[in-house]
């Protein structure tokens, strides 16, 4: 079992195009930098990027943006992004917008083999349209599908040779239950240790649904809205 | 009639002591300015946390650690870091006490929508749709009027809908209103200085007007 790989244009080497990816982050934290940077080198076209965000005009998703890789995102909320929108308006960009519990829930699904869960979210607004649902205890629910990606990539804070991940405060978001649902679960790592240095009892997600790990670098990091009160 | 800070402070006056809170974008951030000295209130934000502190001080800003505004924020003590779909689960059974949010439209029976213009304005809804779906008390913090002045408390929405029948207190920058299904806006409080007739012709609506209503105390 060796699953790491030297670097980002390694671990992404098979990605094709057409493919349906998830990816990490909310917002730009705790984004995969260095395999969306590699993405953008390889030009891989027509993707479908299942990411609660498309980043911001020129960092995260949004390079993709520029570069017309991506065909389909699947979103909760893409508000930061001008070339988004304009994409989007324009018909260019195929777009399915869906709650934000809705997603991370879907992610969950497919994580823990489950098909699909029923959920409160979106009834009686567009976003029920042509769903099946049910009610239970006089309460109606959708039914939400889980995901099938054929990749999923997410930022870890720390990573051993194992897999094994853990994550840092809020960049946790999305990170472990898309690093769960990947067919190829690919993760990169500000960290990389020896199997064995992490604590077993601090894992987040153990090593088993990892494929591929990477030490990352020269992560950026880049901050949306610094907001900050005086010393 | 109240300021945005003024709203806030009014929302404030909900809160009670224990009570984990969502706070929304806008207004509703505010209201974490407002929380009574000595109370216990722990705010939620759905990335992934509960116990938001305050923004850093200049250059302690953690690109790790951020709202779901995206606003670099700070821990306090006792914060809890999850994934985001524990932190939609905890909002989905119920467990967050409050959630404030604005709104574009609301209609009388508690509809609200607040996440799309078609063909203008694409943001998505965000986290929104789980909230108002999952929350046992909502409070929606708006402007009465939209910039074109129109009422954005209206008979029903015109908007695509966020959530159905779920709002239940109203606090504009005019009034504050209890949203009775089958019934409409039931007004509660007029803001400083603000007449009844002022709030009518602001409300498309029903509003329903019972007795002497009291102006808005604040300390």
């Amino acid at each position: 079992m060796n699953k790491v790989v030297s670097n980002a244009e390694e671990a992404i080497r098979d990605i094709h195009d057409g493919a349906v990816i998830m990816l990490g982050g909310f917002g730009l934290c705790g984004i995969p930098e260095n395999s969306i940077a590699a993405l953008v080198k390889k030009g891989t076209k027509n993707l479908t990027c299942i990411s609660n965000n498309a980043g911001v005009d020129d960092f995260g998703i949004g390079l993709m943006l520029q570069t017309r890789q991506v065909k389909k995102m699947i979103s909760s909320y893409v508000g930061e992004n001008a070339e988004f929108e304009r994409q989007l308006l324009s018909g260019e960009l195929e777009v399915e917008l869906i709650p934000q519990g809705t997603l991370a829930t879907r992610c969950l699904a497919s994580a823990y083999g489950m098909p699909a869960v029923f959920v409160r979210a979106g009834v009686g607004t567009e976003v029920a349209i042509g769903k099946e649902t049910r009610t239970f205890d006089g309460i109606e629910y959708l039914l939400e599908h889980a995901f099938n990606a054929d990749f999923s990539i997410v930022k870890a804070w720390k990573g051993d040779t194992h897999g094994n991940l853990i994550f840092r405060k809020t960049s946790r978001n999305f990170n472990p239950m898309m690093a769960m649902s990947g067919k190829i679960s690919i993760a990169e790592v500000e960290e990389l240790v020896p199997a064995g240095e992490l604590e077993p009892d601090q894992i987040h997600v153990p090593g088993i649904y990892i494929h591929r790990i990477f030490k990352g670098s020269d992560y950026e990091k880049r901050i949306e809205q610094r907001t900050v009160r005086k010393r | 009639m109240l300021d945005k800070n003024g709203i806030a402070k009014r929302i404030a006056q909900e809160l009670k002591d224990g009570y984990y809170v969502n706070l929304g974008i806008g207004i509703p951030t505010l209201v974490a300015n407002y929380i009574p000295e000595g109370m216990n209130v722990t705010l939620q934000s759905e990335n992934g946390m509960l116990g938001m502190g305050p923004f850093p001080i200049e250059g302690d800003e953690d690109p790790d650690l951020i709202n779901a505004g995206k606003q670099t924020i700070t821990e306090v003590a006792g914060t809890a870091y999850f994934d985001s779909a524990m932190s939609f689960g905890m909002i989905r059974a119920g467990k967050v006490d409050l959630t404030i949010l604005g709104a574009m439209e609301v209609s009388e029976d508690g509809d609200i929508a607040n996440w799309k213009i078609p063909g203008k304005m694409v943001k998505g809804m965000g986290g929104a749709m789980d909230l108002v779906a999952a929350a046992k008390n909502i409070i929606v913090a708006m402007q009465h009027v939209n910039k074109a002045g129109e009422s954005k408390l209206l008979p029903y929405c015109s908007l695509p809908l966020t959530g159905v029948g779920c709002v239940r207190k109203i606090v504009t920058e005019l009034a504050v209103l209890e949203v009775v299904p089958g019934k409409g806006f039931v007004l509660l409080e007029r803001a400083p200085g603000i007449t009844v007739d002022e709030i009518r012709k602001a409300t498309a609506g029903k509003l329903i007007v019972e007795g002497e209503i009291p102006e808005m105390k604040f300390d």
